[in-house]
């Protein structure tokens, strides 16, 4: 929790000599008792997309709930390119250029895919306290707005309530409404989840184009995603990191078979 | 108004849409309706009951501010009537400023105590906020009731003037004195529908539907929630300060629980997250109180508790919510099936 020891370390500079964007030490959470994360170290690097797998309970939604502050760790530090954060607001990190999606789909019902992707840009760029001017005020990101709808396909659904779409359509917008905070860093839980392969090739192609420029790191099941996407793999297990490295590496690790990878085939 | 941008879709879906812009030539129409409404009613019926519709319709109004935009029932809502009643007198017998200055001090007075109130109070949500503004509410009756010297007690405040410069008709007659008032309801409500429609109104919808996913965007849910709470206070003191005005004494009542349940009460029969429900349900309420009162029966509580089961079993979404679906389906126009407010939406992630 101390940020001096912390930074003592030289957490900054990745093993390969490039600079760490996220990073977690010695990351850990309780509740009541019960350890869902464990000792976590990760390291994720710059420009790199990064992928989180394990199997179901591993604790990787929870240590996202950390990296983003909707959790308090039970003990650890997460820094964001050197800045501790540990213990920070989720819209305090936010600030900080770290976006994250939700695996359960989590929108405004009564507000249209165009008014949600103007308010996330909004969010970032202030000014949302003013009670005395006209809405009218978020027309200047209409134009933004209406590219990010068209980029995940909503266009033609812009002004219908989110309440109404579809599954599919709501996982699009979760997608454009966390490209619209223009993240440094981003946080996918599941972008895939529920997805027919039509959509899942066109979300791979999506968080792909994302990624250019930026730091990804995400969770999915599916590992022809995780394949195509991820340049480096954290395994996730019984809340311990199990092993780290290339998705090649990583998917001839013979723990890994047998713990994860073995159980997904037989699935 | 934005009639260039908005499309089509945009407009009917506003419509169906409470808590969002619709603006349409029957908005417009609905408006005009609504004015000639206040502008005839003390012609219409006893110019002291059209005040105290006048004041319980901001009251609401302010009330639904909180409950329909940002999802917080506040139980307590009668300590910021109340508290401006009481400045407000007293700032009217012991200063003798004109009377708008008077509600305006107390509005101010009012919202000087949300500010404390709303940072204690907004960490909670659903029935905690509801039992916790209630708890501040009930410390407050509690204090007025001690505080003898100043308030009067049981007594409550008696002779308070209605100053406005030496013009006799309006400190005198009521029915004057409702035209003097009418300009500050009418501001207090078209300030309601600003913050309704401005950026922050946006992102009080979004904290109400989703506040963890508002906090993933950036926004301080709980800075927008003692923002909005501190505004309604002021309204509701406005509204508070202009009943004591019309009245000419404050009493015990106004800090009451009862009054911070009868706005709760008219604000959801009138429909919540409208506005325009709110007005609707003051105006329904305190005639029905005045046709019981006047007629001698002494049941009220019973009728009008009545009147609210049966409305809210029945219809979900309030009076106003339930004339406006059946016009939006007589469109052919779809509506939402679930009603927005109240439900305490802190999800799990
Ligand atoms: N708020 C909480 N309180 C108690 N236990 C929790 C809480 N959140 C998660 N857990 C437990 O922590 C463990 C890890 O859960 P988590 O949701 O992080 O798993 P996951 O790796 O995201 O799984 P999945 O692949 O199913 O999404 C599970 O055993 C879960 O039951
Ligand atoms: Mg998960």
């Amino acid at each position: 929790m101390n940020a001096a020891d912390h930074d003592a370390a030289p957490a900054q500079e990745h093993a390969t000599g490039r600079t760490v964007a996220l990073s977690a030490r010695g990351l850990s959470k309780d509740f009541r008792g019960f350890r869902a994360v464990r000792n976590v170290d990760l390291d994720v690097v710059e420009g790199e997309v990064h992928a989180l797998v394990g199997p179901n309970g591993a604790g990787k939604t929870t240590l996202f709930n950390l990296l983003t502050g909707y959790l308090k760790p039970t003990e650890g530090t997460i820094t964001v390119h050197g800045k501790d954060i540990t213990g920070r607001e989720p819209e305090q990190i936010a600030h900080e250029g770290v976006a994250r999606s939700f695996q359960i789909t989590s929108l405004f019902d009564n507000l249209t895919p165009r008014e949600h992707v103007e308010l996330g840009l909004q969010g970032m760029a202030g000014g949302g306290l003013r009670f005395w001017r006209s809405d009218k005020r978020l027309l200047q990101y209409r134009e933004r707005a209406d590219e990010l709808i068209a980029e995940v396909g909503l266009s033609a659904l812009a002004d219908r309530p989110a309440g109404e779409l579809a599954y599919g359509q709501k996982r699009a917008l979760e997608m454009a409404l966390v490209i619209s905070l223009d993240p440094k860093v981003l946080l996918l839980d599941e972008p895939t989840a529920g997805m027919g392969r039509e959509d899942v090739n066109r979300t791979i192609e999506l968080v792909r184009q994302i990624a250019v420029g930026r730091t990804v790191v995400f969770v999915d099941h599916n590992m022809h995603v995780v394949g195509s996407l991820a340049h480096h793999v954290t395994v996730l297990m019984a809340g311990e990191v199990l092993a780290q490295g290339t998705y090649d590496t990583v998917r001839t690790d013979s723990r890994v078979i047998s713990a994860y990878l073995g159980e997904e085939s037989r699935a | 108004m934005r009639s260039t941008t908005d499309t089509p879709e945009a407009v009917q879906a506003g419509q169906t849409r409470p808590g969002l812009r619709g603006r349409s030539p029957a908005r417009w129409a609905l408006l005009a309706v609504g004015l000639v409404v206040a502008l005839a009613l003390p012609w219409v019926i006893y110019p002291p009951v059209a005040m105290d519709i006048a004041a319980w319709a901001l009251f609401a109004v302010a009330l639904d501010l909180l409950l329909g935009y940002a999802g917080l029932l506040s139980f307590g809502h009668a300590a910021f009537w109340g508290s401006s009643a009481y400045v407000t007198g007293l700032v009217a017998i012991e200063l003798g400023l004109p009377f708008p200055v008077a509600a305006l001090l107390g509005a101010v007075a009012a919202m000087a105590l949300a500010l404390p109130i709303g940072l204690l109070s907004v960490r909670r949500s659903g029935i905690y906020f509801a039992m916790v503004t209630l708890a501040f509410a009930q410390m407050l009756f509690f204090v007025v009731n001690q505080w003898r010297d100043v308030t009067g007690g049981e007594n409550g405040l008696q002779g308070v003037p209605r100053n406005f410069f030496g013009i006799e008709a309006v400190e005198t007659e009521p029915f004057y004195f409702y035209y003097a008032a009418l300009p500050l309801i009418l501001a207090g409500m078209w300030f309601a529908w600003r913050v309704v429609h401005s950026p922050f109104g946006r992102v009080l919808v979004a904290t109400r539907d989703n506040p963890a996913r508002a906090r993933a965007l950036g926004y301080n849910v709980e800075r927008y929630r003692v923002t909005v709470f501190v505004l309604s206070a002021g309204l509701a003191g406005l509204a508070g300060g202009l009943f004591a005005l019309s009245h000419g004494f404050v009493s015990l009542q106004e800090v009451s629980w009862q009054t911070s349940g009868k706005v709760v009460l008219i604000t959801v029969l009138g429909g919540i997250g409208t506005l325009w429900g709110a007005i609707i349900g003051a105006g329904l309420i305190v005639t029905l109180e005045d046709q019981l009162a006047s007629s001698g029966f002494d049941g009220i509580g019973i009728i009008t508790g009545s009147v609210f089961v049966i409305v809210v079993l029945l219809f979900r979404s309030g009076v106003w919510g339930t004339v406006t679906n059946l016009v939006a389906r007589r469109r052919g126009q779809k509506v939402p099936s679930e009603d927005i407010g109240a439900a305490d939406s802190e999800q799990g992630l």
